[in-house]
Formats: C-alpha cells, structure tokens, sequence
C-alpha cells in the first residue's frame, strides 16, 4: 500500500547576496526524505531556521525544489507543469500559525470558507452558502458568528476557522505548520481534538510542523525531527520518545518545557 | 553606493525626458516670437526671415534639439529673444532671488512645523490640537493668492513694509548693514506669505506620523523604562515618523524653484516666476525651456536628496539595499 | 515586608461606542522580595492589562478605577508624574510582551540600553559607555560589543528578548515585571530565558512578576502561583500546591488540558484531551456570580448569583469559588 506522500531527497536552496545568480547559496533543505501513510499524521519536529516551512511549501507545491522529487499517491506532483498543479492543489491544503494574518480581517466567517469555492469555481451560488455552513458546522463555530467579521472572532475561533477553510476543497492531506502554537493551552487542547475528530471522520492525512516536542508526542504516529535542513532522526513516535538518537533531537526534547504531576515534586526541564 | 549610482543615472534619465518634452512642447505650440514681430509694420519681413534663420527656427525640430543639448551640456541654455541675450546667467540672476526667498521659507515653515507638529500630536485629540487643526484647516482652504493679497494689503494699509521689490530705490547707496536690512524688511512679505502656505500642510503630516508613533509598542515599552517626556518625543517617536517626513522634505526641496511663482509676481519679486511667465507669453522659447529645466533639477535633485537622506537615516533600507 | 502589595485593584476599558469593559475586577496579591510570582492566564484574562497598570503605562483608552498599588511604601496610582518615571525603570523594569516591536527600529542596541541608564543615573558619557557595555556583556556573554552596533531588524528573537531584559534591569530594581518573556522564542531560546531569569534571580536578588499562559514554565521557577481567569483571581498560592493539586475548578482544568507528558503515558497519545468547555466570557456583558460558571462542571446554585469571595485551603493557599465557601 503506496505512501499518501512520498518525498525523495527535497533540495532547496535560495539565493545568498546580492542579485539572484549571485554565487552564495542558502541551503533550506538537504536531502529531505519522508513517506506519511493514509490516514496517519508525522509530526515535524525542529527548530526555527531548520527548513520545516520551506518542506511545507515545497509539499505543497508553492515553491518549486531545486531537485528531488514530492510523490504524492504515486504523481511526481515536483515535475509537473503548472496546469497540472493547479489541478494537485486542492488535495494538499495548509493551515498557518497566525489565524490573524492568514485571514482578511474584514471579511466575514462566511466568505472566507467559500472562497475556495470561489476560487476553483465550484458549486452554484447557494450551494456554496449551504456547503459553507456545513464547513462552519465540521468545525464547531456557532452559526450565529457566520457573519460575523474574522477580527471579532476568538482566537481559537479564528483558527477553526482556517482549518475550515482548509478543508473547503476536501483535500487528502493537511499541512499544518506550528498551527497551535500561538494558542492558549485550553484552545489548543480544543483545537487538537478538533483535529483529532476530523482525522477519524474524514480519513485526513496531517503533516504536523512544531517545535513542541509534547503536542508532537501527543499528536503523531510518526516523528521526524529536522535539523539545519536535515532530517537527523525519524521512525514511529514511542521510539523517537523512550530513545532518542540524534543530539538535535535530544536537546529539544530537553528543552520543551514539561510538567509532571506527581504531587509536590516539580520538574522542569 | 550602487543604489547611489542607479539612482543617479535614473535621475539623469529622467532630466533627458523632460527635456525632449519640454522641447517639443515649447517648439509644437503655435505661434513664435517673430510672429509678433510680423505684425509690427515697422520691421521688414526680410529682417524677421533673417532673425529666424540666424536662430535656426526655420531647420527642423530634432536638428534644433541635438543642438540646444549639445549647447547645454556646454553650460548655455540658449538664447533669450526677449533679453537679446545669453539664457544662463538670465536664469541665474533671477534664480537666486527665488532661492534666497524660499530657503529662507522653507527652513523657518520646518522649523515652525516639526515642534507644533510634535506638540499637538502629543496632545492628540483634546482641546489644544482640537484648535490648531482648525487653524492649519482654515489656513489650508485659503487661496494662496489670497493669503498674498492679504498681506499686500496690510503692507499698504500700514506701511511697515513696501510692497514688493527686491530693493528699494537709492539701494546702493546705502551702508552694507543698511542694505541687509532693506532686503530683509522687502523679503519678509513673500517670506511669510510662503510660510503661510506650506505651514499647514507640514503641521499635518508631521502630526499625522507622530501620532501614528505614539500608540507604538516600543513607545510605551520605552516610557515604562522610565524615559523622559521630551526625548520620547523627540528621540524617539519623531525619529521613528522620520521617514515620510524625509520623503516630504525632499519634494520641499524639489520646488524650491517653482513653488514660489504666485507669491513673486503678486509682490513683484524679481525671481524666476515672473521671468517665466512673462516668456511663455512671449513665446520666449528657450528660457521657457531652461527655467523648466532647473525647476526640473531641482525636483529630481531634492528626490535624490530625500532618497539619500532616508538611506543614512534608517538603517532597514540600508540592509534591504545591501541584500538586492 | 512585602515589596509590592496590590489591592482591590479594578480596570476597565472604553471601547469607541462608548461601552465599559472591565478588564481586571478587584485583584488582590502581594510579593515579598526576591520572590518570583506566576502569572497564569489565558487570552482575556486581564494579564497583560495587569502588567501595564501597576505602571500606570494603559493604552489612552484603559482608566485604573479604583484600588491601591503599593510600592516600597508609595502607592503608585498616586504619585506624581516624576516620582513615577524615576520608578518606571529606576525601581521597576519591565518587559514587555513581543520583543520584535518592543524595540525601537531605528536607533543602535547600545544607544537603546544608554538611554535607560541616562534616564535614571547621572553618569559622565564615558562611564555611561562603560557600564552600557558591562549590562549588555552580562546578557550576552559572546559578540556583546557587535550586539551593541547592531539594530533590532538585525537580531534573532532571542537576542531581542535578552536586549529587553537588560533594558529592565539597568539601573538594578527590585522587582521585574516580564509579560510572556518568551512567547514567539524557540523552545532552546526559552529555556536559555528562563534560566537566565533564574540567574538574576540569584545574583541580583530580584523580585520578578512572570506572566504567561503556559503553566509549564512556571513549574520550577516560581515561587508562588496566581491564576487569572476573567479579570479575578481564581487561585493563589505555592507553586507545587497550586501545579500539584489545583483547588480552583478552573485551574484544575487548565492542567488537565496539557497534553501527558511524553516520557510517561504512552497510552494516551492520540486520544482526546479533556478540554474546558466554551469561550473566555465576554466582559463587557457584566454578568452576575462567578464568571467561569458556565464552564464549570462543578458548579453550584449560588454560583450564578453571587461572586465567590476568596477562601483560604491552605498555608497561604487562597481559592476565589463557593466550594469551599463556609
């Protein structure tokens, strides 16, 4: 049973100095390679400077790799031309850090989760309305805030929302990159079920990107952690927690911060 | 120093254009100063169809042209109908008449502008700025030309100062203290007559962008570090609304030559204005075209000034311009 | 003697219709020197707002209503306009929250840090200089002198946030107020933060107001715990009872919330995480009885009509909530 996304050493690299044929490279990815089966999630697990955004846009087709190749259900969807990708888009969706910034302010709930609709030109106009309200429902935002304006919305709210729109176009697999970490615990913990229930109901593959060693452990199946544009250590998430290999991935793990609950003794990291 | 050179070049570029332009529409318009000529019964036609050999009118536009450019890369402007002489040092003369005027404005409108734009941001909204935007309003919808007309007529009426000239008659007689205070008492009509009009609008943006600043994190940040009121205006939230207001102070700097047209011929200041219009009636073809010119080096001159000002000022664009 | 006592502290906002909404309804605590007290609360629960108001440093549309904030003997909502600059820096640092927009764009590290020494201290420029470079040195142990140089944009998030805390300790205060010191930071960054809080705390013996939304970060620096839920005090108290065996319904919650910690229960990976049900209250409504009422899935008759008072559980342990009322 193929691998929903197969990525084969993923080479990025952007232009250092001064114009874009300038001789000095940035290396974002090194030889990137990972398979995520259907239905499961791999968290991402790395520091900031570490390539994981640019493997998201790579994936995502949004970026064009130097070289290597992103099979996605057996298509070298790297290799194809632009038409084609457009047509590969709607499968892999994203979902931002920043709900704030990734959605227009001035729009309402509404409009914004039928914008895919719009953009792909799919559905009559009330089909889209009732699609859209059904999206609204998937996610757990009242009704009554359908229109309300994206800068009146909670935080949490805001967020739920963007992952509604995400799934506008019932894509197979969802990027999410650092998604929950500019929520508060209690959101977060709402949204990762949210999250959780979506990929039980819809058969969702996640690509989950964090520098929260803890959301990973509790989120994904597999973890790979990715370092200076590496992927030093991955495999099934009990192994890469009872025993890491790789210093990157041991030092990150010391550093989430973490809290055990036996009474009266406290550790941190 | 490579922005400074493509921002050079781009200037130079910019000066060819609006020459050319300036040049075909001066020669497209219809009618020429030896038509006036023709009509005057006394002179021959023979003597006009000299005159307009000997300048070149009657060769065509772009040979006219090659020579004019050729002649102002060499320094002459032309050659001025009107004047019966050399266009340069015509311009030149009246030129630093204009500058003397409008320097002088120009450096007491900031002056004025910069601290009561200051202070009324800081008082955002309640009564005291509540007032003084009213009063840049008002000021703001007057006509220049009647804000000129105006003080002409306080100087009528009072007599404190004269009404227009550069000098007064008898001017070299007098001592060299004396002299100065004969041109200062005739600039400070035009003077405050330019102020008058340009105040209003720097007091605007200059309050615009400080209020901006004001609500600023790092603002607040540095008042909870204990830093006092006067240097968190000035040091701070002013330094930080700098950069359109360096922007806006270059295009102050562009028309130091052509903003003051108006004020000049209503109070009969001998500048660059007056010479300009009275040619372009005249169909004074080449000092139409080199007083565009130099009003034109000065615009593109004062750009290049505030793009260099806003590169030493602000250190981002220093780093975005050493990353292309 | 406590350095800072806070009392009956109330503060609202004015929304441009006109409209009130309290943001911090009768706060209570106090905070002995060198003492490190957590500030835990959520999105709207007044914790930022908290942290501006002891400076009297509230956005124009912010009014401190009522309450008393008392400081080495003065209270703060009351001195004068200069007794409270030479404070703000001199007596108490702050830090603000995002360390990217705390920062002036366009003037040197070094010139920033000065000017909170010159604001306070009358030094001569050279020793101005030289104890610039000695506080920047102390933040950062290697490539202080280029830090110097440098402007913000030119910085990572770390560097800015350590520039920030040498900003606040200057000119050697008592007491550190710091709003999520280490929110946009990564996870090594953060604890290189927080150990250097711990640090300071040593050395200069420094009082510090921690406020984050993050219970774990708190968990082994410090020293006491108060726990803001809708502009009031939920709970207050020692750090290990408070993290250990939260009394407040809310806090209780919160921690369940934390996803297990990784090394120990594998079993639950995947599975749901017990939440907090609804949304942080709306303040501007100004509902009767307790605010986490809705929420609470212990709750009781009378929590809707009244608000709970403040009931002591343990030594020094004090709970806001009817159930342990009486």
């Amino acid at each position: 049973m193929q691998p929903l996304l197969r990525v084969e050493n993923l080479v990025k690299l952007y232009a250092a100095g001064r114009s874009a044929s300038s001789k000095d490279k940035l290396t974002a990815l090194d030889g990137v390679s990972l398979s995520i089966p259907s239905g499961e999630t791999l968290a991402l697990v790395g520091e900031s400077g570490s390539g994981k955004s640019t493997l998201a846009l790579c994936i995502a087709c949004l970026e064009p790799p130097t070289s290597g190749s992103v099979w996605f259900e057996g298509i070298d969807a790297a290799a194809l031309g632009e038409n084609q990708q457009c047509l590969l888009r709607p499968q892999i969706q994203l979902v931002f850090q920043d709900p704030a910034s990734s959605l227009n302010p001035r729009w309402t709930a509404l409009d914004i989760v039928s914008e895919p609709f719009l953009v792909q030109g799919r559905f009559t106009k009330p089909d889209r309305a009732v699609r859209a309200l059904q999206l609204l429902d998937l996610v757990a935002i009242p009704r009554k805030m359908a229109a309300r304006r994206a800068d009146e919305l909670s935080g949490g709210q805001k967020q739920r929302l963007a992952i509604a729109r995400a799934l506008a176009l019932e894509p197979k697999l969802l990027i999410l990159d650092e998604a929950l970490s500019a929520l508060d615990c209690s959101v977060q913990a709402q949204i990762s079920n949210l999250l959780l229930d979506l990929q039980s109901s819809l058969g969702l593959t996640y690509l989950f990107i964090t520098h929260d060693f803890a959301i990973a452990a509790h989120m994904a199946d597999q973890i790979a952690v990715m370092y200076q544009g590496r992927i030093v250590e991955s495999g099934p998430s009990e192994k890469i927690l009872s025993s890491p290999n790789h210093e990157a991935t041991r030092s990150l793990m010391a550093a989430t911060p973490r809290f055990i609950e036996t009474p009266g003794v406290l550790v941190h990291f | 120093m490579r922005y400074f050179i493509r921002r050079a070049l781009h200037a130079v570029f910019l000066l060819f254009g609006v020459s050319l332009l300036t040049f075909l529409f001066s020669a497209l318009t219809p009618g020429n100063y030896f038509d006036e000529m023709r009509l005057n019964p006394q002179i021959s036609p023979d003597t006009v169809a000299a005159l307009r050999s000997q300048y070149q009118l009657d060769r065509p536009l772009p040979v006219r042209y090659a020579h004019w450019l050729n002649a102002v890369v060499h320094g002459q402007l032309g050659f001025s109908f009107t004047y019966n002489g050399p266009v340069a040092p015509l311009l030149w003369a009246r030129a630093r008449n204009t500058l003397l005027l409008t320097i002088t404005a120009t450096l007491l409108a900031w002056l004025v502008a910069l601290p009561l734009g200051v202070w009324s941001a800081a008082r955002f909204g309640r009564a005291p700025d509540r007032v003084l935007s009213w009063t840049t309003a008002t000021l703001l919808v007057v006509p220049d030309l009647v804000l000129a007309l105006g003080l002409l007529i306080l100087a009528v009426r009072t007599g404190w100062f004269p009404t227009g000239g550069l000098v007064s008659v008898g001017f070299d007689e007098l001592s060299v203290s004396h002299k100065l205070r004969d041109i200062a008492l005739h600039m400070t009509l035009p003077v405050v007559s330019l102020v008058l009009a340009t105040l209003p609008m720097l007091v605007r943006h200059v309050r615009a962008s400080v209020a901006d600043v004001l609500d600023a994190p790092f603002l607040r940040a540095a008042a909870g570090h204990g830093i006092p009121q006067r240097k968190l205006l000035y040091r701070y939230a002013l330094r930080a609304a700098a950069n359109p207001l360096i922007s806006l102070f270059g295009f102050s700097v562009g028309t130091l030559l052509s903003g003051s047209l108006l004020v000049e011929v209503v109070m009969s200041w001998p500048g660059l204005g007056p010479l300009l219009l009275e040619s372009i009636l005249a169909r004074d073809l080449y000092v139409v075209i080199g007083g565009v010119l130099l009003s034109m080096l000065f615009l593109v001159g004062g750009n290049l000034f505030a793009d260099i000002l806003l590169y030493l000022a602000d250190p981002r664009i220093r780093t975005a311009a050493s990353a292309k | 003697m406590p350095l800072l006592e806070v009392k009956n502290l109330h503060v609202s906002y004015s929304a441009r219709s006109g409209e009130v909404c309290p943001a911090l309804a009768g706060v209570n605590f106090d905070l002995g020197p060198g003492e490190i007290l957590g500030v835990l609360g959520e999105s709207g629960s007044g914790k930022s707002t908290l942290a501006a108001a002891l400076l009297r440093l509230l956005p124009s549309n912010g009014r401190i209503q009522k309450g008393l904030v008392l400081f080495e003997g003065k209270n703060l909502l009351e001195v004068s306009p200069q007794d409270l600059r030479k404070i703000r820096g001199g007596r108490i640092g702050l830090i603000f929250q995002e360390p990217s927009s705390s920062l002036h764009p366009t003037l040197q590290i070094g010139q920033q840090v000065s000017d909170v020494l010159a604001a306070h201290e009358y030094l001569a420029r050279r020793a101005l200089n030289e104890k610039t470079s000695q506080l920047l040195a102390s933040v950062f142990p290697v490539d202080a002198e280029r830090i110097s140089r440098s402007y913000p944009h030119e910085l990572s998030g770390g560097q800015r946030q350590r520039v920030l805390i040498a900003q606040a300790i200057a000119c050697g205060p008592s007491l550190v107020v710091a709003d999520e010191p280490t929110a946009s930071l990564d996870p090594t960054t953060q604890k290189e933060i927080l150990q250097l809080f711990g640090t300071l705390r040593q050395k200069l013996g420094l009082a510090m107001i921690l406020i984050t939304h993050n219970p774990a970060l708190l968990a082994g620096l410090a020293d006491r715990i108060l726990v803001l839920y809708a502009g009031r005090v939920a709970e207050i108290g020692p750090a290990a009872k408070v993290l250990s065996s939260a009394q407040h319904p809310y806090t209780a919650a919160l921690l369940r919330c934390l996803p297990t910690d990784f090394a120990e229960g594998q079993s639950a990976r995947k599975t749901r995480l017990p939440v907090i049900p609804g949304e942080p209250p709306d303040l501007s409504l100004h509902d009767r009885g307790c605010q986490f009422e809705p929420r609470c899935t212990e709750r009781m008759a009378v929590c809707q009509c009244d608000e709970p008072a403040v009931n002591a559980v343990g030594e020094l342990h004090e709970v806001s909530c009817f159930k342990f009322a009486g």
